[in-house]
């Protein structure tokens, strides 16, 4: 067990020195070489950033990210100053579907700049630090397919995924089988119910700056619930 | 607008200090704001620890400790803390610690600063805990300048409006029909600014002047003119109209400057009503001043029982018109001083005139000017030495059944401990008096303490002024040089505890019936009234009202700096608490009692109200100190 985590680690560590040699930007080699990629490093004093994508569906051939919401965080503290929100334009080939979901409206889409104009905006911001997402396939596909198409670069990096945390938690296969035993159905694991079982506020959601503070605060509760500020982040992240 | 901060602003926005906040400022405090979560039992600030932020619980519940480990607070959502400690020297000066799984908000304490700087509302609520000695200076202000009732109260209909070339027959016709005794007559391209205004077509018009049934009178049948004749003919010239933020003392000038019996009504230029000199008197003659007239030419009991809707109309006014409660509690006393008056002098008119010279007693809230809508009677009978019970008791008891069984019918229920001059302990001669005050003074029980609590707010009502003044004298020279009875009374003092361990609202009481209230006289003014009282023995103050008892303990350095100010603010805020909610009690037709619910109480108060209970919390815990049980060794060296 011991062995395959160190190989995970390892894994990520080479794979993120790998990509700051053949990124074709500038931007994403600075991402990438910057990237906090040492996994011992205690999550306490590790820099967290929330990210969290409004996408037209949930498939990365089929739809397209219309908005990405990021905050900056520590287990700390949420600095809700430094959010940033991108509404972007799907590309041509999406254009001809319903886009008016997630607070965001036509008007706003149509006049939105494409992820390539904001590509440097975003990996700015990211820079040195880790991303935390709920559901990480969403956060994973949807950015590597995108930034791909734009700059011909692999865009993939190790992530903490609270989704992936609550249900190490409760979707153990013991505990489903006593559910299962009990005729409960699963506990969900969607964001907001899995804030519940910690004692956090409901949000409005479907809004990506505020499901990303959502899920930073998600993730502050379950560190001090089930692991410890000096866990390290290699024990986290996937 | 950035919709993200929507929910945190919308949270802020419910929950003062932040309520009274616009929307630049609460994104303001957004945009400063770190989020933190805690697990239930970890701790958010520790003590002395340097803090940077206003601490805010989104969700959850927090528990602030003294440093002595005590129970400062327990706070909910929309609950602050850490504002004392940014307020002084930037350090936390209790430590906080989350009770539930808590979601709190750190506001930058520089964000925390410019709104104490710009918004005075933010800043009084933060500084709460502070001495108030010129914010209760400033209270009293504004309630002395709300005490003017505005004229627009007494307006309580639309003014009917003619236009200038309407007939006479019309408009007399208009009248009947309402009925009213006036209206306005109005013309189109007024030249006058101060009365033209524009109706809700948009059409500009003025303000003419007011038509009376006399104008009629005087004009069309009088003169003999035709009804045909247009009311701009016979409407009286020069308006005479008050602007309906003006007094009601001002209204009354200006009808008799002008010698008029209407007055319009204007607000911003716009007619909103008509008001008759017969409103005004009416308005006047609801006052306490008329009340405890109307007291005294009653010539039998039944006719002072008939004034109870007076009293509690009077006393409803003037909470309404924004008196304090000094103000309230001095009208209610002397009223009730009134029926009880007003009782003896028909019951001596019957009886005939007393065997021996006496004095009827005030005990409690009637004697230190502190009642309220609900009381009950506490009072006594101090009769001459030359008093025998053989010869003069029959009479004194039929004079006091007189008074007792009076005052009940007026509303003031019969005491449940028995302390009524029907009772034969408490109608006794002078020397059993003294008698019974040095016992309790020298040899302090349960029983004894709380007859002192009672007995030493003493007035005289009636007859000898002398008699009770000798009672006095003895309680302000004899119990303030005893350290054993003081401590006793401090004692007892300790025994009703306010509410001080709030769960989100409040702690209510689970008494039968008085779920999710709170009693406001048991646990707050009643508790606070005894410790002012000890202090007040301490000092040899012979004040019988609390807030001059506090005055003159404030002359003395028996209370730390600002103590004095701070439990006089707290006494205020908790009796108005519970005149308030006497009064809505009488508008919601529920018979008043001293229980107040916590629904009915606004957020701001409800901070006020916390506030006065921690302050009486605190100035309890000095009691013991202040008034230690002396070691036996000691007393008798005393004595």
């Amino acid at each position: 067990m011991a062995g395959g985590k160190s190989e995970q680690r390892d894994d990520w560590h080479d794979w993120l020195a790998d990509m700051a040699r053949q990124a074709t930007t500038d931007d994403l080699r600075h991402f990438y070489a910057g990237f906090p990629s040492d996994s011992t490093c205690p999550v306490g004093d590790a820099p967290l950033i929330a990210i969290d994508l409004e996408t037209s569906g949930l498939e990365p051939r089929h739809h397209a990210i219309l908005s990405i919401g990021v905050v900056p965080f520590t287990l700390r503290g949420i600095g809700i100053g430094q959010r940033r929100h991108w509404i972007l334009r799907p590309p041509q080939e999406f254009s001809g579907e319903s886009v008016a979901y997630h607070h965001i409206t036509h008007s706003e889409v149509e006049q939105a700049p494409d992820l390539a104009d904001v590509l440097p905006d975003v990996l700015a911001s990211i820079h040195g630090r880790i991303p935390v997402v709920h559901y990480h396939p969403i956060e994973r596909r949807f950015l590597d397919r995108a930034v791909r198409q734009r700059t011909g670069t692999v865009f993939r990096f190790p992530l903490i995924d609270t989704m992936e945390i609550e249900a190490q938690r409760h979707r153990r296969p013991w505990r489903l089988r006593l559910r299962k035993l009990l005729r409960q159905s699963p506990e969900s694991i969607r964001l907001n119910d899995s804030r519940i079982r910690y004692g956090l506020p409901p949000y409005e959601g479907h809004q990506a700056v505020l499901d990303a503070i959502g899920t930073a605060e998600l993730l502050q509760a379950q560190i001090q619930h089930h692991y410890s500020s000096s866990t390290a982040v290699g024990d986290l992240w996937l | 607008m950035d919709p993200e901060l929507l929910e945190m602003r919308r949270h802020l926005s419910a929950h003062p200090p932040f309520d009274g906040l616009t929307d630049d400022q609460l994104d303001d405090i957004a945009n400063h704001v770190d989020i933190c979560y805690y697990r239930a039992g970890s701790e958010i600030i520790a003590s002395n620890q340097p803090i940077k932020a206003l601490f805010y619980v989104r969700s959850g519940a927090v528990e602030v400790y003294r440093r002595s480990g005590d129970l400062f607070d327990r706070l909910g959502e929309g609950s602050i803390f850490g504002h004392y400690g940014l307020l002084r020297g930037r350090r936390a000066h209790y430590p906080a610690i989350a009770i539930e799984d808590t979601l709190i908000y750190a506001i930058d304490a520089d964000i925390f600063d410019r709104l104490c700087e710009t918004d005075n509302d933010f800043a009084d609520f933060v500084e709460l805990g502070r001495p108030r000695t010129s914010s209760v200076a400033d209270t009293q202000g504004v309630s002395n300048n709300r005490m003017a009732t505005r004229i627009r109260r007494l307006v309580n209909r639309r003014p009917l409006i003619a236009e200038a070339d309407e007939t006479a027959r019309d408009v007399a016709q208009r009248l009947a029909n309402e009925p009213a005794a006036a209206l306005l007559v109005v013309e189109a391209r007024g030249d006058d600014p101060r009365y033209t205004y524009a109706d809700a077509d948009g059409e500009l018009w003025q303000v003419m002047g007011i038509l009376t049934d006399a104008d009629f009178r005087a004009r069309i049948v009088a003169e003999g003119r035709s009804v045909d004749t247009p009311v701009r003919e016979i409407v009286s010239q020069g308006l005479v109209a008050v602007r309906s933020d003006e007094t009601v003392q001002e209204a009354m000038l200006a009808m008799l400057r002008h010698n008029v019996h209407h007055l319009a009504v204007i607000h911003r230029r716009r007619p909103i009503g008509v008001i008759r000199l017969e409103d005004v008197v009416r308005y006047e003659t609801q006052s306490s001043l008329y009340l405890i007239e109307s007291i005294f030419s009653q010539r039998h009991p039944i006719g002072l029982a008939r004034l109870l809707p007076d009293v509690r109309n009077a006393a409803v006014r003037l909470i309404r018109d924004g008196a304090d409660s000094r103000t309230v509690g001095t009208a209610l006393s002397s009223i009730g001083r009134s029926f009880a008056r007003r009782l003896l002098e028909l019951a001596e008119a019957e009886l005939g005139p007393p065997p021996v010279p006496y004095a009827f007693m005030a005990m409690g809230s009637m004697a230190r000017n502190e009642q309220t809508l609900v009381t009950d009677q506490d009072n006594a009978l101090v009769l001459d030495d030359r008093f025998d019970p053989q010869q003069h008791d029959e009479y004194f008891l039929k004079l006091a059944q007189r008074v007792s069984e009076g005052l009940d019918a007026c509303g003031y229920e019969y005491c449940k401990g028995g302390i009524m001059a029907t009772n034969p302990r408490w109608r006794q001669p002078l020397s059993v008096w003294q008698r019974y005050f040095r016992s309790w003074i020298q040899a302090p029980n349960a029983e004894r303490l709380l007859h002192s609590n009672i007995f030493f707010d003493l007035d005289n009502l009636y007859g000898e002024e002398r008699l009770i003044e000798t009672l006095q004298e003895l309680i302000a020279t004899e119990a303030g040089q005893s350290p054993a009875f003081l401590a006793a009374m401090s004692r007892n003092a300790l025994n009703r505890t306010p509410p001080i361990g709030f769960f989100r609202e409040f702690v209510t009481e689970k008494d039968g019936q008085q779920n999710d209230s709170i009693n406001v006289k048991r646990r707050g003014t009643a508790p606070l009234t005894d410790l002012v009282r000890i202090h007040a023995l301490a000092c040899g103050s012979r004040a019988q009202n609390s807030f001059e008892r506090l005055a003159d303990i404030k002359e003395t350095s028996l209370l730390g700096p600002g103590v004095a100010d701070r439990l006089s603010y707290s006494l205020e805020v908790l009796s108005l608490a519970r005149l308030r909610d006497q009064v809505l009690d009488i508008e919601e037709e529920r018979e008043p009692d001293n229980n107040i619910e916590p629904r009915n109480v606004p957020a701001k108060q409800r901070a006020e109200i916390k506030e006065a209970f921690r302050a009486l919390s605190d100035a309890q815990k000095f009691l013991r100190f202040r008034y230690p049980m002396p070691s036996s060794s000691a007393h008798k060296r005393q004595r």
